[in-house]
């Protein structure tokens, strides 16, 4: 394999809390270019990955390379080279917007002249130029974040890292990280980014690594880890819990897979091949037999299934951050 | 875009040298922006010494008597500057562990800048706004009738001595930012600052305290630095029969000095835990 045509190439890599394993033999290859997601469950590793490859946490055993150079032996080369936003926004809060990317461009040592004119650039390319002379308190989660973003960009980094970028913002929110992060990527910036929501993968990653326990279990673009799923899925959700048996039959003819009934929300659904042929064959069935439909739709296999299917048990968050972060649907 | 790349990392050592200087300064000016762009802040953190001057010189003032004899709201003054150098460890410790929460320690971290700088700027900074702290107190103080009657280059070398002792708290603040969770538990870092800066000779003389309190008073680091303060300032300095007492002018060089050959290596060591 060669190194070159990797932005981000882990081998093996060892991180050990006390016991605990954080990372237990973590292998990733990213192409440069690419936007590459790392989803995973709460306590997966994650972060832990991203901060041994931002040179934040020393490993314990494996090796790395980022932008072509070894992040333990060449971690200051490494820093030149990568953009990193961690999971909360890391702005000053009393500071303007612009005061807040001035400052990074001097510490990114590029002269009071041109950290003024870079942080104009990034003040537009971020939507930020109204707000540049506001405190960054007065933002918007969004706008916020979106300042974080600029603020790792302003070396134009070939690799960008994104710890959970929308952990933690409304829908409104983290369309416009979403955005912005989009804008970055058509730049030619690699991107890797972690999520616990997996629409944000499937939205923005060209390939997606899943991890669990410290190590990569599947590594494959999105639509082909929903492919292992199974194709489309029929569902019908009837008026009446007492038709559910009916229904059942008459998805079981059309279904290229067991059906499954949930009761509680009188609903069936099966994996279908001919998909439009089966939802108008269920649905003439339906209506001939005088049964209340209360939806019926086809839908793909969402990555919160893949991740069931992959590892045995669902990509649930433990309980302290699902309370924490309930206003953000996953 | 390897433009915009100016060096590699790869820095002659005087080159080193120089970012570690400019790095921290930028990190510094960013704290000092912070106090124009919300100069009230100086207010508020001046409130607690100004609102104690006047409760202790005025409404228990007339109560006080200082050992030795002199007017006790001479004495008071320089115990205030004491007090607010003492209790300002609180300040870094508080800008620490909103840095290190918010993310923006790490970033620092993530960035090629010298490692040093965020530790320099903050202390750089911080010995700034003591500065401007002492310079609002030390007018407050004349305003209110303190004098310093030891002559320019003793008044200045008791401000220097004030400082000194910021200085060194410098480093206790950075390693229990470093070691406090989160915002709030900073919050209870009061009840620490508290005891420290009182069980001194800010308000009373140690030699009216009960006999171990009083000694514990009198070798608090807080008690030499007033106390030598006060010598120089020509302000009545109560001096107890104690050995430290009577040696206030050694230990407020002395005692800074151990705290910062004790505390940098343990905040460079919470630093560095960081990478774990």
């Amino acid at each position: 394999m060669s190194t070159s045509s990797h932005a981000i190439l882990a081998e093996g890599l060892q991180k050990r809390y006390g016991e605990k394993r954080a990372l237990d033999g973590f292998d990733l290859a990213v192409p440069q270019g690419t936007v590459y997601g790392l989803l995973g469950p709460n306590g997966a590793g994650k972060t832990t990955a991203v901060r041994i490859l931002a040179t934040l946490v020393r490993l314990d055993g494996g090796r790395a390379e980022v932008a072509g150079h070894d992040v333990v032996r060449e971690a200051r080369k490494v820093r030149r080279r990568i953009g990193f936003t961690g999971q909360f926004t890391a702005v000053d809060e009393i500071l303007t917007g612009r005061q807040n990317l001035l400052m990074f461009g001097r510490l990114f040592h590029l002269g009071t002249a041109r950290a003024a004119a870079r942080a104009d650039e990034l003040l537009h390319q971020f939507d930020l130029a109204e707000a540049a002379d506001k405190g960054t308190k007065e933002y918007s989660g969004g706008m916020r974040r979106r300042l974080d973003l600029a603020a790792s960009m302003i070396l134009a980094p070939k690799v960008l890292f994104l710890d959970e970028p929308t952990t933690g913002l409304d829908p409104r929110g983290r369309n416009e990280v979403w955005t912005a992060v989009r804008s970055l990527v058509s730049g030619g910036t690699t991107v890797l980014l972690t999520t616990q929501y997996l629409d944000e993968a499937d939205q923005l990653a060209g390939r997606v690594a899943v991890i669990d326990h410290g190590r990569v279990i599947a590594d494959d673009t999105p639509a082909a880890l929903k492919r292992r799923v199974g194709g489309d899925q029929l569902e019908v959700v009837l008026e009446e819990a007492v038709d559910l048996p009916v229904a059942l039959q008459a998805l079981a003819r059309v279904a290229a897979g067991r059906p499954e009934v949930d009761e509680k929300h009188r609903r069936v659904t099966a994996p279908v091949e001919r998909r439009v042929a089966a939802l108008t064959d269920v649905a003439r069935a339906l209506q001939d037999e005088g049964i209340g439909v209360e939806d019926i739709g086809l839908r793909r296999p969402t990555l919160d299934e893949v991740f069931l299917r992959l590892t045995g048990h669902k990509a649930e968050p433990e309980q302290a951050v699902a309370t924490e972060r309930t206003e953000v649907p996953a | 875009m390897s433009t915009t790349i100016l060096d590699d990392g790869v820095d002659a050592p005087e080159r080193r040298m120089y970012w570690a200087l400019a790095d921290g300064w930028t990190v510094a000016r960013r704290t000092l922006t912070h106090l124009i762009r919300q100069p009230a802040n100086i207010a508020w953190q001046l409130g607690f010494p100004i609102v104690s001057v006047l409760l202790f010189g005025y409404v228990f003032g007339s109560a006080m008597s200082v050992p030795g004899g002199g007017d006790y709201r001479e004495y008071l003054m320089p115990g205030m500057f004491g007090m607010t150098m003492a209790m300002g460890f609180m300040n870094t410790a508080y800008a620490v562990v909103i840095d290190t929460t918010k993310g923006v320690t790490d970033r620092f971290r993530s960035m090629p800048m010298a490692p040093s700088a965020p530790v320099t700027g903050r202390g750089l900074a911080d010995i700034v706004s003591a500065s401007v702290d002492l310079l609002v107190l030390a007018v407050t103080a004349l305003v209110i009738g303190w004098r310093s009657d030891g002559g320019f280059w003793a008044t200045l070398a008791a401000f220097g001595l004030l400082l000194w002792l910021r200085f060194a708290l410098i480093w206790i603040g950075i390693w229990i930012g470093l070691m406090t969770p989160n915002e709030e538990a900073a919050g209870s870092l009061f009840a620490v600052a508290f005891p420290f800066a009182m069980i001194s000779s800010v308000f009373v003389a140690p030699s009216q305290m009960p006999d171990w309190l009083g000694a514990v008073a009198a070798w608090n680091p807080v008690s030499s630095t007033v106390t030598a303060a006060r010598e120089l300032f020509g302000n009545p300095a109560a001096l107890g029969d104690s050995w430290i007492e009577q040696h206030a002018m050694l230990g407020a060089i002395v005692w800074p000095l151990a705290i910062t050959l004790v505390f940098v290596p343990l905040a460079v060591r919470r630093f560095q835990r960081l990478s774990r």
